[in-house]
């Protein structure tokens, strides 16, 4: 067993692990956060990015430990202030899913992807998500709810470029 | 009266839980005491099974228990049935572990059960197997050959059934056609690849006898029904849920023998067991689609009429007959090789062969793309040897407008309305043809090779008339359910059969609800995956939710109107022949200014405070509707390419497609449900396909190795609409899922073979990878 710290959604946790034991089972295992799933076990679809320190990273491809320390942000701690983030409004608003379980990852890299591209074209929306499979929208309807929440980000409130990034 | 919520774009209300990580997927799922199991896969495609040793596994800390094929036997565990029988089928026996043979890597051979995942999955590794390996035939065809290796005695040389259907007289035809095109081509075998893997939890409790079993599953009540025969546990005390699905496309229809496994190591233990496919297991244990080998032979007239056409094809249905797959190759391809076109002369021999694969079944339109890509690829090779225009090759051939008659094909089916020709012509004019060929030309001066593909389809779905399923083989009526319970307060539960796994039930059957009572959506929930809360349905799949179920929720809201105005009779003090209903209240004809809500009604209802003793309480209403036929959805799908002479690699550079599916209820919906379907379609056309080597190993066996449609290779698409209502159900829908994928494989494929006509090519087989166009196009 390993001691592990990281901070997941503002929330400081503690804990002895099986040091194999998969970021995205402890996520969802351990601690219930159900919105990150796994769709295919080899980095290949995305359905379990979730933003480590900032950058969308596949979960299922990490061990818990290698997380320690850091900072985790997944689907259920993006809401602010009981206020959809505007990918979240975005594809509800634009239809940016149907069976839905590709989203959560497929947003969360999105999140990563507009702070450092506030104004995506069509084409870097479609290259930027590229690591994310969904098998139900074809993609159109998602790159258009990116495409919006962009606009409406970009409208809205100043971007900042993380630190140490590209 | 409808108050035209029916047709409008209502946003979904399924999103709010799943955009924030709170969509309940089975895999979410956590009961106290629960355990987990993993399945011990063959590695072999086929081998008889010389010693199975699970001593070391279960002395294993954390394992509660190894099950093997015999063990499930001597439980009482039955072999998994086929749900649509053909004349003189040879079905083998399906046990859910493997006994004494395995067929196909990938079939289950013990399970473990243990008290994590990963103890569960440590012990597979000490499961001892002695095999003894035997010869392995994966290709459809070959299996039937003399000498080929025989996978099941009960099918002598890997034969399931043979079938056939024809029209007129297909030989006599060719002989008197003034040209003949004979060509071989393969419609590949598909991994269905739904994001979400299969999950079963059973939970048992044996102080009632009850058990319950979270799946994920396209069809709640077809798995209860099924699971019931296999494990002999009686109906009602077995419950189905599933909640929250991510994705089918076919693949979670089937009782698989992973949760029958659950069930019975749950009774056996009384404790709750979950079993959670991983991504490479589900390659190779959830069904794949389509694999045919198919030589067609096509009859024309210099002028471009197609006389007849003459088909023979090897349908590979892997190691065993999944539960519908005897459907697929037959009723939903043969007859449907017929297309939009006036062809009098067919004959279709169809062999359903047994293989060392995985079974295959009904995936994402299956049998009709099959059929739609043959007969679609065999207009452009007429087209190609007359050096026609394809369109007008489509042109010639398309049957007329038909929307007040159906219109009785040569084999089979009558389609039930269609103006194929307005829709073609829409499609060419949105694509803007002319210029496009125009462009193309000017292009190929300079070395340039665009292609414009077109296809106009025409599928079935709607399943199904009952009596006529019946009679076709189906083991169960395909009729669907809904009951509309209406509560004190006028607010709306319904309870469906259909089961929603990203199509949005949830928002336009509410639709359909608040439309005809005159409420807000959001006064209507919609109850589904579920048995012990649902009334009997056949589930979701071959695009049946809307022209079946959404009949069945019309239906039974018309009955709740009905028995509303028993009470409003007496409310109005009126005569019932008088009191109508329009906008949400009742009125006696011609006073509007004196009406009475629907939710005063409905309080009535439940009050009793009006009317006498002979009206009987409660507002609700149930129908199981079966429609009077299927409904067959129709389109022209217009692609262009452009292909780098220098690397074959193909560009998808436009797709404009005109789909008629009927009524509409939700357009944003529908055109959801086109965009991925185009995606799942196109993708047969240019990237996907299994493979497997002559051993019998599954080559694309996990995502690095099956190409799968990414964002970055597409365009977004312009798509449109014709409307032709379907008389077979009184929403005129006709199905929308799966439309995309039957009219964008040809499409596609038409257009990169346009693009390499100046090559001299009239034919290569999916999926047009760079490599195959290259090296078609060194051939001149």
């Amino acid at each position: 067993m390993a001691q592990l710290k990281l901070t997941v959604n503002g929330v400081i946790y503690e804990a002895d692990i099986d040091p194999r034991l998969l970021l995205v089972h402890y996520l969802r295992d351990t601690l219930g956060l159900t919105g990150t799933n796994v769709g295919c076990d080899t980095s290949q679809c995305g359905a379990c990015t979730v933003l480590v320190d900032g950058l969308a990273v596949k979960s299922c491809t990490m061990l818990a430990l290698q997380a320690s320390g850091s900072k985790i942000t997944t689907i259920e701690g993006l809401k602010q202030d009981g206020v959809y983030h505007p990918l979240q409004q975005a594809f509800w608003d634009n239809h940016g899913l149907q069976c839905g379980y590709c989203t959560s990852g497929m947003i969360m890299t999105a999140v990563d992807f507009l702070k450092h591209n506030p104004h995506p074209t069509e084409a870097e929306i479609r290259h930027a998500i590229e690591g994310n499979i969904c098998r139900c929208t074809g993609y159109h309807n998602i790159v258009k709810a990116i495409k919006a929440a962009a606009t409406q980000m970009a409208d809205n409130r100043p971007l900042q470029r993380p630190q140490g990034q590209v | 009266m409808a108050t035209q919520i029916i047709g409008s774009t209502v946003k979904r209300r399924e999103d709010p839980r799943l955009i924030t990580g709170a969509g309940k997927y089975t895999d979410n799922i956590v009961l106290p005491r629960m355990t987990f199991m993993a399945i011990l896969r063959s590695p072999h495609a086929h081998a008889r099974i010389k010693k199975i040793d699970a001593s070391r596994a279960q002395k294993h800390p954390g394992v509660l228990a190894v099950y093997t094929g015999e063990d499930l036997k001597k439980g009482g565990v039955n072999p998994i049935p086929v749900g649509f029988v053909l004349p003189d089928m040879k079905t083998a026996q399906h046990h859910p572990l493997a006994i004494d043979e395995v067929h196909y890597v990938g079939d289950g051979m013990a399970a473990v059960v243990a008290t994590d995942r990963y103890t569960a999955k440590d012990a597979l590794d000490l499961i001892d197997v002695e095999y003894e390996t035997l010869p392995v035939v994966v290709d459809g065809e070959k299996a039937t050959h003399a000498g080929a290796p025989q996978l099941h005695p009960e099918a002598p040389d890997n034969v399931a059934y043979y079938w056939k259907v024809g029209a007129g007289d297909a030989d006599k035809a060719l002989t008197e056609a003034d040209g003949v095109i004979k060509q071989r081509i393969i419609n590949q075998r598909l991994i269905p690849t739904a994001m979400e893997p299969r999950v079963a939890i059973a939970d048992y409790q044996p102080a009632t006898g009850d058990l319950t079993l979270y799946t994920t599953t396209q069809n709640p009540h077809l798995i209860r029904l099924l699971m019931a025969l296999v494990l002999g546990q009686p109906e009602h005390k077995l419950r189905v849920v599933s909640q929250d699905v991510g994705g089918g496309f076919g693949s979670k229809i089937y009782l698989y023998a992973d949760e029958v496994i659950a069930c019975f190591a749950a009774k056996q233990l009384a404790r709750p067991v979950k079993w959670t496919e991983e991504r490479t297991e589900n390659y190779k244990a959830t069904i794949h689609g389509r694999d045919h080998i198919t030589d067609a032979e096509v009859g024309y007239k210099k002028d471009g009429t197609i006389t007849a056409l003459k088909v023979k094809t090897w349908a590979n249905q892997g190691a065993y007959l999944s539960n519908f797959a005897p459907l697929i190759p037959t009723f939903f391809y043969g007859p449907m090789l017929q297309g939009v076109y006036q062809i009098s002369n067919f004959f279709v021999e169809v062999w359903g062969t047994y293989t060392n694969t995985t079974p295959v079944d009904a995936y994402r339109g299956a049998g009709r793309p099959e059929a739609a890509y043959l007969i679609e690829r065999a207009v452009d090779w007429v087209a190609f040897e007359l050096k026609m225009d394809p369109a007008e090759v489509r042109r010639k051939n398309m049957i007329p407008p038909f929307t007040s008659a159906p219109y009785q094909t040569s084999m089979v089916y009558a389609y039930d309305s269609g103006n194929y020709p307005a829709t073609l012509e829409k499609a060419l004019k949105n694509a803007g043809y002319a210029d496009l060929r125009k462009k193309q030309a000017e292009l190929r001066k300079q070395g340039k090779y665009m292609g414009i593909g077109i296809s106009t389809y025409v599928e079935i779905t709607g399943a199904a008339p009952a009596q006529v399923a019946a009679s076709i083989g189906a083991g169960v009526a395909l009729v669907e359910s809904a009951l509309v319970r209406v509560h004190p307060t006028g607010k709306v539960v319904v309870y469906t059969g259909s089961h929603a796994h990203g199509q949005g039930h949830e928002t336009t059957f509410a639709q359909i609800v608040a439309d005809q009572l005159g409420l807000s959506v959001d006064d209507v929930e919609i109850v589904h995956g579920d048995t012990e809360r649902t009334p009997w349905g056949a589930g979701t799949y071959g695009s049946r939710s809307q022209p079946v179920g959404g009949a069945a929720v019309y239906v039974a809201t018309q009955r709740v109107i009905e028995k509303g105005k028993k009470f409003a009779t007496h409310m109005l003090e009126a005569a019932e022949a008088d009191v109508v209903f329009e906008g949400g209240k009742y009125f006696v004809k011609g006073t509007p200014s004196k009406a009475i809500t629907f939710q005063e009604v409905a309080l009535e209802a439940y009050t009793a405070k009006k009317v006498p003793a002979d009206v009987e309480s409660g507002l609700e209403a149930i129908s199981f509707f079966n429609p009077s036929n299927f409904t067959f959805p129709n389109g022209a799908h217009i692609a262009v390419v452009m292909v780098d002479p220098d690397t074959g690699k193909v560009d998808l550079t436009r797709y404009i497609c005109v789909d008629d599916v009927g009524k509409v209820i939700n357009p944003m919906i529908v055109e959801g449900q086109i965009h991925g379907g185009i995606v799942q379609g196109l993708a047969q056309a240019l990237w996907e396909g299994a493979v497997y080597d002559d051993d019998g190993q599954l080559l694309s066996g996990s995502m690095m190795d099956y190409a799968l449609p990414i964002a970055s290779n597409l365009p977004s698409f312009e798509t449109s609409r014709t409307e032709t209502p379907s008389p077979v159900n009184p929403l005129g829908a006709k199905g929308a899922g799966e439309a995309g994928t039957i009219g964008s494989t040809p499409a596609v494929a038409n257009a990169v073979m346009d693009a390499l006509k100046p090559f001299g090519v009239r034919h290569i087989d999916m999926p047009l990878t760079s490599e195959k166009v290259w090296r078609a196009m060194q051939k001149k």
